[in-house]
């Protein structure tokens, strides 16, 4: 298998080699068997030769008058001056007079039906046995990303685009996973194979192998000549696929604004040159590639004819049986193939570890602090939560949360307010220890939540966030997500408590409704609903809210609202507040901007300092037109 | 069948191309035919009377025989490849031109993703199955036939045995595969499965981490895993069946050719270079036949491709433009909707009924009501992005259908629902609708739309980059920059579809003070679910269920339309002081 390998990739090829290994005995047993399964198979056509030879054997005999010895008749053909078919002859054991030995024949054929048989049961195993070690191998991947992602800091995961991780986890598998299926079984015969008959050649005639072997060269040096250029164009047509595939999406997408925006003719324009474009590259990736295959067929057929005429004059004279050329023919034809296929076989080879080193780098990615070695859990469940002088920053350089305290008493309900951007998320996400401390502490009941093991903390946490999450399955199944263990009773009380029954008992399906990906059989506002009873089945004693800004529809947010006013009765809750109506009773309010809180109090004192508080509340409550006009006149951003 | 329907008209350029290609292919498949019948005169001839002149004269015959076969074959590759990319390029254009002309009705009907995939994917798929055919499949059958008649030529009397054999080929293969492909097609939705529960994982990542759930979900993940593992090994088990089963079917044959063969050699009835020669034949023809067979396997996926393209060329706008258009029309910057309704064919319901009202320059008419009450539809009709299907849409007077197609674009400026950008830069998104602004005007727009601030900040100000969709900015920053983009095209009628809701309450504030100036002389349309952005409005549409339950100022309507007032009490504990 190596040899063909780049160099650069060396590292992730030993990795994935090392990923094969724990099923060591299988690994020899595919080798085992691939070489048993070639070596059959290349000394069939010596035996096909064989038969050859004494079916020519017996024409040659039959020709010759019967009742003398093959001494006597190759004498008489010297003597006519035949020697070319005197030698020929004294090359066999030709009896005078008698036809094709059929039993001979038969011995010889019935040998080759065995081989034949052997070999492809052989074959078989082997590809049965290499398909159950790729796939178990694959499956482990699978298995060991899975893990990974769980492992994974929060962090981890905001620092790259979703798409990328996304592609690494999905797509980067499954080309690796696609490569090593073709690539190994296919390798490794086409490698054997190459290996055998070469050997095989050697054995019928050394001179012969060695005009063959010049066409190796030669058809290494097109196939690559031609792969290099290929892979060229190949690479040109992908981009250029991807370029036309990218303006086709965009015309579609945009399709309203390319119509209302007079721009149709201009798109059109473009489309036609990048289509050209296309054109150009695939057809000549398709006819530089598709001439691999005619120069291969050139160089095989080039050799077949040097074959035939010196192997033809060799007989001739006596040299060798016409059975060996007819075996050598047959050799010089398997000898291409595969060697044509090992070099293809590398380029697939390439792109499949070039992903399984995304895959990798996935794998070595830092993991998370592990839980403590001895974890306390809080006596009580009331939801006290306290920040001790917390401190975070995302980037070392850039400050977002400095020095903040704060105590949310147990009952009471924290409004956080404030511009995008301001940290009101990262705050909350502080609690639920998404992301670790710079310095400070947060404390749960009393304990530093470092100091508990991740899901303890987490469990005594009901979040509801701005996006929706929910997974493909049944509402049933979502509302439950809160809480596995729940009955069905208090599913559906739960459901009840925030307004999901309502719009369930309209569905059709009612609870084994199912969700589909995109969650877009229903609607925005009843998946938010879905989501608060969700946390509601959860009974945390402390509640982290993110109110939606999405269009929720004016009907659907009054229930909204009131499901999340169920779910707040008697417990701690952070409330990330959009519309400030909702906030108006809470025992208090943290007004942030750009990562620090600005002010901090109730909404009359807030409102009574005519602050910052005061000017988003003006925004929004006071007549629009009047308030954009104060805010217009004078006050400055907020951001600034 | 629409694959033949499609092939059949757009292979109809590359006619002379294709029939050269056959050509070709005839000629190389004749000159690969003919080798095996040199070879048999070399052993016949050459060898079994030891003439080596003989040899080397027919080994040079050999050898152009084959350079013709060579300089055959990579021709039919230049013109295969030729037609068939082509051909791909053409349907694509086809598509791409059709979608074009669809209103935004046929769009949404098809779903722009669907659009995307047939216009890429699906003629990927038959270009594919086009290059296979003019490559490799149309030699198939030549060598079946040349390779049976030469094949006769060399013995009449084995040619049982081709009766035999090639069936047994068929068959085998044909079992295997057609098993195969159902589990194969069970992969790729195993696949999909698994790569959705590793979506849904990354996306909910905070939600399965705050509900404890890493080890339901690791279980979840492991069973579709699983799952997939078990078809992925009973797919592969199919697979490595092929090899032997063709390998042993080949060798087979060539066994009873020589036992079956030597008893025709035997008795005379056949010459020994015949025999090789018949092998020979014998072999071509399996091999051929065995690759027409797994290219047969292609044509089911490439026929579902077809029906897919299909249906887009046969679908016809519904918006059709006017046969005589008005082209000049006085400028009033005048909006009326007379007794409007829209409904989409075969709806029980109208999505939009009964709806008239108008709107002057200067003056702005906000529409507000809950999802699926028809806000963004009753936008589209005054775009024309569809048709009334009862009713009238008047700009300056004249009917939307009327109007030139141009010169109605020219006089609206769109904010969508979805704001979506361009890849480009920021200067060539703002430009769309207005190649000719000036740089000055780009700023002037952006500082309208709240946006400067932030472009400023952008490296390379109006020419930072702008990704495909605009997902490099913020869902605020998009919303800004396509506000501004229809401010750059200086239209009479501005329509804002909810255009304000990724903003928070004061940039939406500074936003609508900004805009009013520039508005004077406009008629604006703002579509909202928010009150504080709508209460300033001249006029205030409150649709219900398609239609409309309230028209008048803010204050008019909260004494008279209870939909609005409890649209307004759900979003503020208090009403407007």
């Amino acid at each position: 298998m190596p040899a063909e390998k780049p160099m650069t990739f060396g590292p992730s090829v030993r990795r994935l080699i090392k990923r094969l290994s724990p099923e060591r005995l299988k690994v020899l047993a595919v080798i085992g068997l691939g070489v048993t399964s070639v070596a059959f198979l290349v000394i069939g056509p010596k035996i096909i030769g064989l038969a050859t030879d004494i079916i020519f054997t017996g024409v040659i005999g039959k020709r010759l008058p019967a009742g003398i010895t093959g001494e006597q008749a190759i004498a008489t053909l010297r003597a006519a001056g035949n020697n070319n078919l005197a030698d020929l002859i004294a090359r066999m054991h030709v009896v005078p007079g008698q036809g094709i030995d059929f039993g001979a024949l038969a011995s010889v054929l019935m040998l080759a039906v065995g081989l034949y048989i052997a070999s492809s049961v052989f074959s078989w195993m082997q590809g049965y046995l290499l398909n159950d070690l790729v796939q178990r191998t694959v499956f482990q991947l699978r298995q060991d990303v899975e893990d990974k992602l769980n492992r994974l800091p929060l962090q981890f995961f905001d620092k790259q685009p979703r798409g990328e991780l996304l592609s690494r986890v999905t797509n980067d598998i499954d080309n690796t996973a696609q490569s090593l299926q073709q690539t190994l079984s296919q390798l490794l015969s086409g490698v054997l194979t190459v290996i055998g008959v070469l050997a095989m050649m050697f054995v019928v005639s050394p001179l012969l192998a060695v005009i063959a072997l010049v066409s190796v060269p030669i058809s290494v040096v097109v196939a690559t000549q031609v792969g290099k250029r290929s892979q060229k164009l190949f690479v040109a047509q992908w981009r250029q696929t991807g370029a036309l595939n990218g303006h086709i999406e965009e015309a579609f997408t945009g399709h309203e604004l390319v119509k209302v925006f007079g721009r149709r003719r201009e798109v059109e324009e473009e489309f036609r040159k990048k289509n050209d474009e296309l054109f150009k590259a695939s057809f000549g990736a398709q006819f530089i590639s598709g001439l691999i295959m005619p120069s291969m067929m050139f160089v095989g057929n080039l050799s077949y004819v040097a074959i035939a005429v010196i192997g033809g004059v060799r007989v001739a004279t006596g040299a060798m049986t016409l059975g060996d050329v007819q075996a050598f023919i047959q050799y010089s034809r398997q000898f291409t193939q595969p060697l044509t296929q090992v070099a293809s076989m590398a380029n697939l080879l390439q792109s499949g570890v070039a992903s399984a080193e995304r895959v990798f780098e996935l794998l070595d990615a830092d993991e998370e602090s592990a839980d403590p070695a001895n974890p306390v859990v809080p006596v009580t469940r009331q939801g006290r939560v306290e920040f001790e002088h917390v401190s975070f920053r995302y980037n070392p350089e850039q400050p977002l949360i400095e020095d903040l305290s704060l105590v949310a008493e147990p009952g009471h309900t924290v409004a956080i307010v404030g511009p995008t951007g301001a940290g009101k998320t990262t705050l909350v996400n502080l609690v639920m220890r998404f992301y670790e401390l710079g310095s400070g502490r947060i404390a749960l009941d009393g304990v530093d939540i470092t100091k508990m093991r991740r899901q303890d903390l987490r469990s005594r946490i009901g979040m509801v966030l701005q996006d929706t999450w929910l997974f493909g399955g049944t509402i049933r199944d979502n509302i439950a997500y809160g809480n596995p263990r729940a009955t069905d009773e208090q599913i559906h009380a739960a459901a009840e408590a925030t307004f999901v029954d309502r719009f369930v008992h309209n569905l059709p399906l009612g609870y084994d409704t199912v969700i589909d990906e995109e969650g877009s059989n229903i609607s925005a506002g009843e998946k938010q609903l879905i989501t608060i009873a969700r946390a509601f089945l959860a009974d945390p004693s402390l509640l982290i809210l993110d109110e939606a800004t999405s269009s929720v529809d004016t009907r659907t947010e009054v229930l909204v609202q009131r499901a999340m006013a169920a779910l707040r009765t008697d417990r701690t809750s952070f409330v990330i507040a959009h519309r400030l109506s909702t906030i108006r009773d809470a025992d208090l309010i943290l007004v942030m901007e750009s990562g620090r809180i600005v002010e901090r109090g109730t909404h009359d004192q807030l409102l009574a300092a005519r602050g910052a508080y005061h000017r988003l509340y003006a925004a929004q409550f006071l007549g629009a037109t009047e308030a954009a006009e104060q805010e217009a006149s004078g006050v400055p951003t907020a951001a600034a | 069948m629409m694959l033949i329907k499609l092939l059949r008209e757009y292979l109809r350029p590359y006619t002379s191309l294709l029939l050269i290609l056959v050509g070709l292919q005839l000629v190389a498949t004749m000159a690969s035919l003919y080798l095996p019948s040199l070879n048999a005169d070399i052993i016949d001839k050459g060898v079994a009377t030891g003439d080596t002149g003989y040899i080397v004269s027919i080994g040079a015959w050999m050898l152009a025989v084959t350079l013709v076969q060579i300089a055959c074959s990579i021709a039919a590759v230049y013109f295969g490849a030729r037609s068939a990319m082509g051909f791909g390029r053409d349907v694509r254009a086809a598509v791409f031109h059709r979608v074009g002309t669809f209103s935004a009705r046929e769009v949404n009907q098809f779903g722009a993703p669907s659009l995307i995939t047939r216009n890429t994917n699906d003629v990927q798929q038959v270009q594919m199955l086009v290059l296979m055919t003019c490559t490799m499949l149309v030699g198939a059958p030549i060598m079946l036939v040349g390779g049976v008649i030469m094949a006769l030529r060399q013995d009449v009397g084995l040619s049982w045995l081709m009766v035999v054999s090639i069936p047994v080929l068929v068959i085998a293969i044909g079992l295997i595969v057609m098993r195969m492909v159902p589990q194969f097609r069970a992969m790729q939705t195993r696949i999909d499965v698994v790569n959705r529960v590793l979506r849904e994982q990354l996306s909910g990542i905070r939600v399965v981490r705050a509900f404890v759930r890493e080890r339901d979900e690791a279980q979840r993940f492991a069973e579709a895993n699983r799952a997939l593992t078990e078809t992925a090994l009973r797919a592969g088990r199919l697979m490595v069946l092929i090899f032997p089963t063709v390998m042993l079917i080949l060798n087979g044959s060539s066994l009873a050719v020589l036992w079956f063969g030597a008893g025709r050699v035997n008795s005379g009835e056949m010459q020994i270079g015949a025999l090789t020669a018949f092998l020979m034949y014998l072999m071509l023809i399996l091999v051929s036949v065995m690759m027409a067979t797994f290219m047969a396997i292609m044509i089911p996926r490439a026929a579902v491709s077809a029906d897919r393209i299909g249906e887009v060329l046969k679908t016809e706008s519904s918006v059709v433009p006017p046969a005589h258009p008005v082209r000049e029309v006085k400028v009033r910057a005048e909006l009326e909707l007379r007794d409007v309704e829209f409904r989409y064919p075969g709806a029980a319901e109208p999505v939009l009924r009964n709806i008239s009202f108008r709107s002057t320059a200067g003056q702005t008419t906000a529409i507000i009501g809950s999802t699926g009450a028809g806000k963004t539809t009753l936008v589209s009709l005054v775009a024309r992005l569809f048709d009334a299907t009862s009713g009238d849409v008047l700009i300056d007077g004249v009917s939307v259908r009327d109007l030139d197609p141009e010169l109605l674009w020219n006089r609206i400026g769109l904010v969508p629902q979805k704001s979506y950008l361009f890849t480009g830069t920021v200067a060539s998104n703002l430009r769309y609708g207005n190649p000719q602004a000036t740089d000055d005007e780009l700023w002037e727009a952006l500082e309208v739309a709240q946006a400067r601030e932030f472009v400023e900040a952008m490296p390379g100000g109006l020419d930072a980059p702008i990704a495909q969709g605009g997902t490099n900015v913020s869902g605020g920053q998009r919303q800004r920059m396509s506000i501004a983009r229809a401010l750059v095209r200086k239209p009479e009628i501005y329509l804002f579809d909810d255009s304000f809701s990724a903003l928070d309450l004061a940039t939406d504030a500074r936003l609508r003070v900004a805009l009013r100036p520039r508005t004077a002389q406009a008629t604006v349309v703002v579509v909202s679910q928010r009150v504080s952005t709508i209460a300033g409005a001249d006029q205030i549409v409150v649709l219900d269920d398609g239609a409309i339950v309230g028209l008048g100022t803010h204050r008019e309507l909260l004494e008279s339309c209870p939909t609005y007032v409890e649209i307004v009490s759900s979003q503020a504990a208090e009403p407007a002081a």
